[in-house]
């Protein structure tokens, strides 16, 4: 047993089966109790009001557009190494999800930075790099609408997406060389323990961002399943035509 | 590798215009620019750098998807494919073709076309080193955007598209150093790190593209 058995599109189907629905549920309730405990229950901010609540939104959201084109580098290298096809599916399904969460997070921060910033875009250095990677989910999910034959179109995003990420860390560190910051520095470091947010908004933001996370794991298991089931219609379709 | 080079080189100049195509999208753009922003030269002086690379960057565009399109239609490239010498070697080979044609006359005609512009005259070692430093990684990353979308009827939109995001680096650096260059800074720093990302892209790119392109000969 290992986790290569989800690799058999049958295994996937089963499993996701009844593990759908928990995610599905389990994204549900964290991002009500999250967002609900986030929007009406916290005291708004000293300085920023109740701007600050965009953070709810804003935060999990970016955290998700990232980590989303992980899983799809992580997923184009399975496919390109050991060519499972459900992986190459899953990449695929993962692209607009991904989108989706980038453009939440440009929109939040715009709203949020007109009352702040005064401006609605500045070209900051964490604004432009995610500007880039939206650039680049454009492209990935272009390129994958674009080849016909979808085993070529699986290796062809794999290896975009690889040579894009070389490509987004440079833009990341360029961008940094370019221009000075507006954006403040992360809310959560993870490296150093502490934190900038207050333990008042800091719970249900950590809800918020458990929810965003499992509500993209619910996204991607469904649209993979769709995806498989529409390989399997087409290859019905065509197996009906040629008995013909 | 050398006999593919001059065939590719010849096939540019004398078919299909591509070799003046660049150029003359260059030429167009620095004239049209002063006549669309006004002939303030202190204004002009302050966008040059960056209207010339960007200017730059979009007459490589131009000629992109030419790079293996014609040879994969009419089958020269699967031939090229079962030759000796390795599908990455063709990449490199086709991808300093197309830098001989769009990104060194690029880079020559840059000077004359900055006074159009008002550059300081300062910048323009600057701008010129900087484009003879990066455009050999506009030209890869292009070869490599190129592989990508070789089998599609219509790759010409997607592959702008594709390379956009990829081209940010060496643009932000470009422009960096002739800006530095102009308001009298060193520009060694970003020079320094566009030749990193060109060095790099010649060398690692060609692997790329060679992978796209057997996939697309699959």
């Amino acid at each position: 047993m290992s986790i290569w058995k989800y690799a058999n599109p049958m295994q996937f189907m089963r499993s996701t089966e009844w593990l759908l629905p928990i995610f599905a549920y389990a994204a549900a309730a964290c991002l009500v109790t999250g967002l609900v405990w986030g929007f009406f229950f916290t005291p708004d901010d000293f300085r920023q009001g109740s701007t600050v609540k965009i953070i709810y939104l804003h935060v999990p959201s970016a955290l998700m557009a990232i980590n989303a084109w992980f899983m799809m580098l992580l997923a184009s290298l399975i496919w390109l190494i050991r060519r499972h096809h459900v992986s190459a599916l899953a990449a695929r399904a993962a692209a607009p999800v991904g989108l989706a969460m980038t453009v939440i997070a440009l929109f939040t921060g715009a709203i949020w930075g007109e009352p702040m910033w005064g401006t609605y875009w500045a070209w900051d250095p964490r604004l432009t790099s995610f500007l880039i990677l939206f650039l680049f989910y454009l492209g990935y999910i272009a390129l994958w609408q674009a080849i016909e034959t979808q085993d070529t179109a699986a290796d062809l995003t794999s290896i975009l997406c690889l040579v894009g990420s070389v490509f987004a860390v440079l833009s990341r560190y360029a961008v940094n060389f370019w221009n000075q910051g507006l954006h403040q520095g992360t809310s959560v470091p993870v490296a150093t323990g502490g934190r900038s947010v207050a333990d008042v908004f800091f719970v249900p933001l950590v809800i918020s961002m458990i929810g965003f996370g499992l509500l993209f794991v619910a996204l991607v298991l469904l649209r993979t399943r769709t995806e498989i089931r529409h390989r399997r219609l087409r290859a019905l379709l065509a197996r009906e035509r040629a008995a013909q | 590798m050398i006999a593919l080079l001059r065939r590719d080189l010849a096939l540019s100049i004398r078919a299909g215009g591509g070799f003046g195509l660049g150029l003359a999208f260059f030429l167009i753009l620095c004239v049209l620019v002063p006549f669309g922003v006004g002939p303030m030269p202190a204004l002009l002086a302050s966008i040059a750098p960056g209207i010339l690379w960007v200017g730059a960057l979009l007459a490589a565009l131009l000629s992109l998807d030419r790079i293996f399109q014609l040879d994969f239609e009419d089958g020269t490239l699967e031939v090229l494919a079962t030759a000796p010498l390795p599908l990455e070697g063709v990449a490199l080979t086709k991808a300093l073709a197309h830098w001989i044609t769009t990104g060194l006359p690029l880079t020559m005609v840059a000077a004359p076309l900055g006074l159009l512009l008002n550059l300081p005259v300062e910048a323009v070692p600057a701008l010129v080193l900087g484009l003879a430093l990066g455009t050999p990684a506009l030209s890869v990353i292009g070869a490599f955007a190129a592989a990508l979308t070789v089998g599609l009827k219509r790759g010409g939109l997607l592959i702008s598209l594709l390379v956009l995001p990829l081209y940010m680096p060496t643009l932000l650096y470009g422009a960096d150093a002739a800006r530095r260059g102009a308001s009298g800074l060193d520009p060694s720093t970003p020079l320094l790190l566009l030749a990193g990302i060109s060095a790099a892209s010649v060398a690692l790119i060609p692997f790329a593209a060679a992978a796209a392109l057997r996939m697309n000969l699959r």
